[in-house]
C-alpha cells in the first residue's frame, strides 16, 4: 500500500538518498484508505525536500490515523503516544532537540474529542511542527462512531444522522496562534504535496487539515468526509507553487495574480489568486472565508492562512542553539561556587 | 508547677531551676494573608542563629485571605525537630479563634494576646501577657496603611524579651528576610524594638520559656523541602520542566525557574540552557516530561495527589514504552481534592502501581531537606539508568515547611545516563533490539531521535524486543517478563534502607518520609519514659531491598508507622513478604492532616503493647479550632 510515485532504488535526491529510506512499514489500514494517500505525499515530500529522515521525530495519537507514522519514514524515530495527549510529547520532544524536525499525525477524535485541549494549548504555543489532521468524521478503530468533525445531518452507515455542530480545526488553529494553517483532501496529490513541502520551510507550528474518507464507515451518500462530496464541494483557493530554498527556478505567474510567501527557511510560496482576492496572511479574511464557505457546505482547500514571522515556541524560549538534550554537563551542572552561594543564603 | 508560684526576677527572667531551657513551641495563631510570614521567619531564623535547634510548620487554609493560620515553631535542644502536639506559648492574634486556641493549652501555658481580646479571664492555670498592639503600631507607623503589616513584629519583639532571644538576632534575621528593602527594615525594626521595649517596661516574665545561646546549628541551613529538591533538580542538570500549579507542590518548580534563571544562563549568550513549560494541566505536564526523556532531555514535572491521578494514563506509557522522567509527588490530604493545604502519604500506594495493566514504579521516599536535595539527583539517575518515571515521594510537611539541615554537599560523580546505544557498543553486541535483554538485568540499550543511531518507534501498544508492533502471545509475555525483571534490578540500586537495630527490643518500626521525625522522637520517648527499646527501619525507596525482610526477622513485633488511613506501605509490604513476616506487622497510623508527632505514635504503640488502655491516651490531638476546619 505504500507505494509512492518514485521508482525505488532510482533516483536519489539532494543529500543522496534514495527513497527506500522515506518509506515504511506496510501499511495495515483498509485498502483505499485516504490516509495511505497522505503517507504518500508525506514520502514524497520528505523526500523532494531532501531532508535526513534521521533528523527527523514522528508522532501520533490513538487511532486509524496515528497507526499511519509507521508507515512512512521508517529511518526516522518514532512515537505513537496516548490518545489525544501527542501533542505534549511533541512538545517535550522539540523542547529536548530543537534541531529535529517533528511531524505529527492526528486524527478527528484524537484531536477534536479528547485531544482538544492539548491541540488548543500546542496551536497557542506556536510550536514548531508539522500536525497533519487526517480527518473522516469518524471514529474507524472502533467501526464508526461521529467524531467532533463531523458535519450536522451527515449520516452513519447506520443512517444515524448527526445533530451536533462540527468543530473547524482550521478556524480554531488560525484563532489560538499556529502560524500555518492549510486544509486539503486525501485525493488531490498536488495540492497536498505542496502544502506539506511548504509546512516543511516554514518554522512555527504547521496545522494541516486533510479530509479523508473512511472508505469503510463514511464514504457513502450523506456523509460530508466522503470521496465524492468532497469532490464535488471542495472550493480550492487557487493553485499553490512552492519552491523550496535550493532551488532557483523563476515562477512563470503574471505578477498581478499571484501572491508569494517567503518562509522561514528561504523557500517560497506562490499563490495563483482565484477570482476573489484572497490573501493567507490576512487573519480576518481567513476566518471569513472559513465561516462563508462552511455555511454554503463547501470546504475551502489550500493555504488559509499563514504568517511567516511570527515567533515560535524556541525563540519565545530563547533556548540555546544547542539541543538541550545533549548539552555537555559543565554547561547544565553549576560549579561548587554556586552551590556555596546558596547555602550561605540560606545559613 | 503552677506558673504563678514563679517569682520573676531582676533580669526578668525566671529562677534557674524553674527554667525550661531551649524545649518548648511556639504558636502564632493570626489570619490569613495578614503579613504575619515575615515575622514568623524572624522569629524561627532568630532561634536557630542562637544556635538552638528548631522547625517551623505553618498550618494554614486553602484560602488567599481571612482565614485563621497557625505558625509553630518548635525548639528543641536535643534536635527533635517533628512536630510537638502541645503548645507551650501561644501568640493569639486572631479574634476568631483565640478563645478556643487558649482554651485548648495545657495547663502551664503562656499566651501573649492582643489586649482588647481580653482573653487573661477566660482560664487560672496559664499565664497571660496582653499586648496592646493597635497602640504601639500607630506609634511606630505613621502610614496607616502600613501598620497592619508591622504590626506582627511587634509580638516578635515581646518575645524577643519574655523568651530571651537576642535581639540583635532578630535585627539580623529581620535584614536577612528583607535583603534590600530599606524601608521596609526601618519600618519593621522600629516595630521589634516597641515590642521589646513595652515588654521590658510593662510585663514581668511568669512562664518557665527560655532560650539559652548554644552550638548546635553553627554552619547549617534552614530550608524547605521544594526549595532543597528544586536545587537537587539544577544540579541534577535538569533541561525541561513541565508543571501545572498545584499547592503544595508549586514552590519546587517556582523556586527551581528562579534558580534556573539565575545559575543556567548561558554565559556568552545569555540563552537559557534549559526549557520550562507552564502546561494546561497535569496530564500535558507528564506529556511534555515523556517526550523530552525520549529525546535524551533530563526532564521533570512535579504534582500532588490530583495531578498524579490526572497523570496515571501517560505513566504507563513510560512504563511500557520504556522513557525516563523525574515526578515530584508533594502529597496532599485525599481523597480528591480532600485538605489541599494539609500533609499526608496517602499516594504511596497508587503511585507505587500507578496506571492500568501490570505496572510498577520506582518511588524515592526522600525524610529530609537534604535527601529531597539528593534523591532529586539520584531520581535523574535511576530513571535514565531503568528507562521509566521514577517518583519522588515528598509531602506537605517536609516541602512547604522550614527544616534545618547541615549543607548540602556538592555533586561527586557525574550523572548516570544510563545504556545509551553508540557505534561501538552496536559493533560489540553485533546488532540491536530496542527492547532485547542483553545483559540480563532486564534493560535493554536505547537510542535517541537525532543521535544518528537506529531509529525505532516507541508506542504504548505491544510490541516485540525490536520495538515492533506485535499482539503475539509469546512476545507480550517475554517483554513482560523482561520488564519485571528490570523491576527487580531496580531493588539493587534504589536508596538502602536506613537500620538502626537496637539489641535485645522484641519490637521495632518501620518508617519513611517526614514520618521519621516523630518517630525517631517516639523511640526516645519510649527508651526513656517507659524503658521499651525498639529497632528501626527507615524505607528510603521502592522496590524495597532484602534487608526489609531480615529486618523483620529479628524482632517479634514490627510497628510500620504512616500518615493515611489504609496502611498504605504496609499493604505494598504483603505484596511480597512472606506470611510469616506479614504475620509480625502491626499498623501505626495518622491521617488528620497535621504533621504526625512523636507523642501519638507512642501512645500508639504503648497500648498496641497493651501498656496503656486506649482510653488513657488523650484524643485532643488538635486544637478545637484547627478541629473545627476555619471554615
Amino acid at each position: 500500500m505504500a507505494s509512492t510515485t518514485f521508482e525505488p532504488g532510482k533516483k536519489t535526491n539532494r543529500i543522496g538518498l534514495e527513497v527506500q529510506p522515506y518509506r515504511g512499514g506496510k501499511t495495515t489500514l483498509c485498502a483505499g484508505c485516504g490516509h495511505n494517500a497522505i503517507s504518500e505525499r508525506i514520502i514524497d515530500a520528505f523526500f523532494e525536500m531532501g531532508i535526513d529522515p534521521r533528523s527527523v521525530i514522528k508522532l501520533s495519537g490513538i487511532g486509524c490515523s496515528s497507526k499511519s507514522p509507521a508507515y512512512f519514514l521508517g529511518a526516522s524515530h518514532g512515537f505513537n503516544a496516548v490518545h489525544g495527549r501527542m501533542p505534549s510529547v511533541g512538545t517535550g520532544a522539540v523542547l529536548a532537540n530543537r534541531k529535529l524536525l517533528a511531524i505529527g499525525v492526528s486524527g478527528d477524535g484524537d484531536t477534536g474529542a479528547i485531544g482538544i485541549g492539548q491541540f488548543v494549548h500546542l496551536m497557542r504555543r506556536n510550536l514548531p511542527i508539522v500536525y497533519i489532521i487526517e480527518d473522516n468524521g469518524c471514529y474507524g478503530l472502533t467501526k464508526g462512531q461521529f467524531s467532533p468533525t463531523a458535519d450536522v445531518g451527515s449520516t452513519l452507515k447506520t443512517g444515524v444522522a448527526n445533530d451536533l455542530p462540527p468543530i473547524d480545526t482550521c478556524t480554531l488553529a488560525i484563532q489560538l496562534g499556529a502560524s500555518f494553517v492549510a486544509r486539503s483532501f486525501s485525493g488531490d496529490k498536488k495540492q497536498l504535496l505542496a502544502i506539506l513541502k511548504a509546512s516543511l520551510g516554514h518554522r512555527g507550528t504547521c496545522m494541516i487539515d486533510v479530509v479523508s474518507p473512511c472508505v469503510t464507515f463514511n464514504d457513502h451518500e450523506g456523509s460530508t468526509k466522503s470521496y465524492s462530496y468532497v469532490k464535488d464541494h471542495e472550493e480550492p483557493l487557487g493553485e499553490i507553487s512552492f519552491v523550496p530554498f535550493f532551488e532557483d527556478i523563476s515562477i512563470e505567474y503574471d505578477p498581478g495574480t499571484t501572491k508569494e510567501v517567503r518562509l522561514h527557511d528561504g523557500s517560497t510560496l506562490y499563490l495563483k489568486k482565484v477570482a476573489d482576492e484572497y490573501d493567507p496572511t490576512d487573519k480576518l479574511a481567513a476566518l471569513r472565508l472559513l465561516h462563508e464557505t462552511s455555511r454554503r457546505g463547501e470546504v475551502a482547500t489550500g493555504m488559509l492562512y499563514v504568517e511567516p514571522d511570527r515567533d515560535d515556541f524556541i525563540t519565545l524560549l530563547d533556548l540555546v542553539e544547542e539541543p538541550l538534550a545533549t548539552l555537555p554537563l559543565e554547561r547544565v551542572r553549576p560549579g561548587k561556587a554556586v552551590l556555596d552561594e546558596v547555602m550561605e543564603s540560606l545559613k | 508547677m503552677s506558673p504563678s508560684e514563679i517569682s520573676g526576677r531582676a533580669d526578668g527572667g525566671p529562677p534557674a531551676a524553674n527554667r525550661i531551657v531551649n524545649d518548648f513551641s511556639i504558636q502564632v495563631a493570626t489570619v490569613n494573608g495578614s503579613g504575619s510570614q515575615t515575622a514568623n521567619l524572624v522569629l524561627l531564623r532568630s532561634i536557630f542563629q542562637m544556635g538552638v535547634p528548631v522547625s517551623g510548620k505553618n498550618m494554614f487554609p486553602s484560602n488567599i485571605a481571612g482565614l485563621p493560620t497557625w505558625y509553630t515553631v518548635r525548639a528543641n535542644r536535643q534536635g527533635f525537630v517533628g512536630r510537638k502536639k502541645e503548645i507551650d506559648f501561644l501568640v493569639a492574634m486572631n479574634p476568631e479563634t483565640a478563645r478556643e486556641d487558649v482554651m485548648s493549652l495545657g495547663s502551664g501555658a503562656a499566651v501573649l494576646y492582643d489586649q482588647p481580646l481580653k482573653l487573661n479571664t477566660l482560664r487560672a492555670d496559664v499565664v497571660f501577657y496582653p499586648v496592646p498592639f493597635d497602640k504601639l503600631v500607630a506609634e511606630v507607623c505613621k502610614d496607616a496603611k502600613l501598620r497592619r503589616l508591622v504590626k506582627n513584629m511587634i509580638y516578635d519583639g515581646v518575645l524577643s524579651k519574655l523568651l530571651n532571644i537576642e535581639l540583635g538576632q532578630m535585627e539580623r534575621a529581620l535584614r536577612k528576610q528583607l535583603g534590600k528593602k530599606v524601608k521596609a527594615i526601618e519600618l519593621n525594626l522600629g516595630a521589634l524594638e516597641a515590642g521589646f521595649a513595652f515588654a521590658e517596661k510593662n510585663l514581668v516574665k511568669r512562664d518557665p520559656y527560655w532560650i539559652d545561646r548554644t552550638d548546635k546549628t553553627t554552619g547549617m541551613i534552614l530550608v524547605e523541602g521544594n526549595a532543597a529538591a528544586a536545587l537537587g533538580c539544577m544540579m541534577a542538570g535538569v533541561t525541561v520542566v513541565a508543571w501545572y500549579p498545584i499547592t503544595p507542590s508549586s514552590s519546587l518548580p517556582e523556586t527551581l525557574i528562579g534558580y534556573l534563571e539565575k545559575y543556567r544562563k548561558d554565559k556568552e549568550t545569555g540563552k537559557a540552557t534549559f526549557a520550562v513549560v507552564q502546561a494546561e494541566d497535569e496530564i500535558a505536564a507528564i506529556g511534555i516530561v515523556i517526550g523530552a526523556g525520549w529525546t535524551g532531555a533530563r526532564a521533570m514535572t512535579s504534582t500532588a495527589g490530583p495531578g498524579i491521578s490526572l497523570m496515571s494514563e501517560f505513566a504507563g506509557l513510560a512504563y511500557y514504552a520504556e522513557v525516563p522522567g523525574v515526578v515530584f509527588d508533594i502529597q496532599r490530604v485525599g481523597p480528591s481534592t480532600g485538605l489541599p493545604t494539609r500533609t499526608s502519604q496517602g499516594d504511596m500506594l497508587q503511585v507505587a502501581l500507578l496506571s492500568h495493566g501490570d505496572t510498577k514504579q520506582i518511588m524515592l521516599i526522600p525524610s529530609s531537606v537534604q535527601e529531597c536535595y539528593s534523591m532529586a539527583m539520584a531520581a535523574f539517575d535511576l530513571a535514565e539508568r531503568f528507562q521509566t518515571l521514577v517518583f519522588v515521594l515528598s509531602d506537605l510537611d517536609l516541602a512547604m515547611n522550614t527544616w534545618m539541615s547541615t549543607t548540602f554537599p556538592y555533586p561527586d560523580r557525574p550523572p548516570d545516563r544510563g545504556k545509551v546505544l553508540d557505534e561501538s557498543t552496536l559493533q560489540r553486541l553485533g546488532g540491536w533490539g530496542r527492547y532485547k535483554d542483553v545483559d540480563g538485568d532486564g534493560i535493554p540499550y536505547r537510542t535517541i531521535p537525532g543521535d544518528r543511531m537506529p531509529a525505532y518507534f516507541a508506542r504504548g501498544s505491544g510490541h516485540n524486543e525490536r520495538g515492533q508492533y506485535s499482539e503475539r502471545p509469546d512476545d507480550y509475555v517475554n517483554n513482560m517478563e523482561r520488564l519485571a525483571r528490570k523491576f527487580e534490578t531496580a531493588r539493587r540500586y534504589v536508596p538502602k534502607p536506613e537500620v538502626q537495630d537496637a539489641s535485645g527490643a522484641d519490637i521495632a518500626m518501620i518508617g519513611y518520609g517526614s514520618s521519621h521525625w516523630a518517630i525517631e522522637e517516639s523511640l526516645d520517648q519510649l527508651e526513656r519514659e517507659f524503658g521499651i527499646k525498639s529497632g528501626y527501619l527507615r524505607l528510603r525507596a521502592y522496590p524495597f531491598d532484602g534487608q526489609l525482610g531480615e529486618f523483620i526477622d529479628r524482632y517479634d513485633r514490627v510497628y510500620v508507622v504512616e500518615q493515611n488511613r489504609d496502611a498504605q506501605m504496609l499493604a505494598l509490604m504483603r505484596l511480597e513478604l512472606s506470611p510469616e513476616r506479614i504475620g509480625k506487622l502491626r499498623s501505626v497510623r495518622h491521617f488528620n492532616g497535621l504533621p504526625i508527632d512523636a507523642r501519638s505514635v507512642t501512645d500508639e504503640i504503648l497500648v498496641q503493647e497493651g501498656r496503656k488502655s486506649r482510653d488513657s491516651v488523650d484524643a485532643g490531638v488538635v486544637s478545637p479550632a484547627l478541629a473545627a476546619g476555619g471554615e
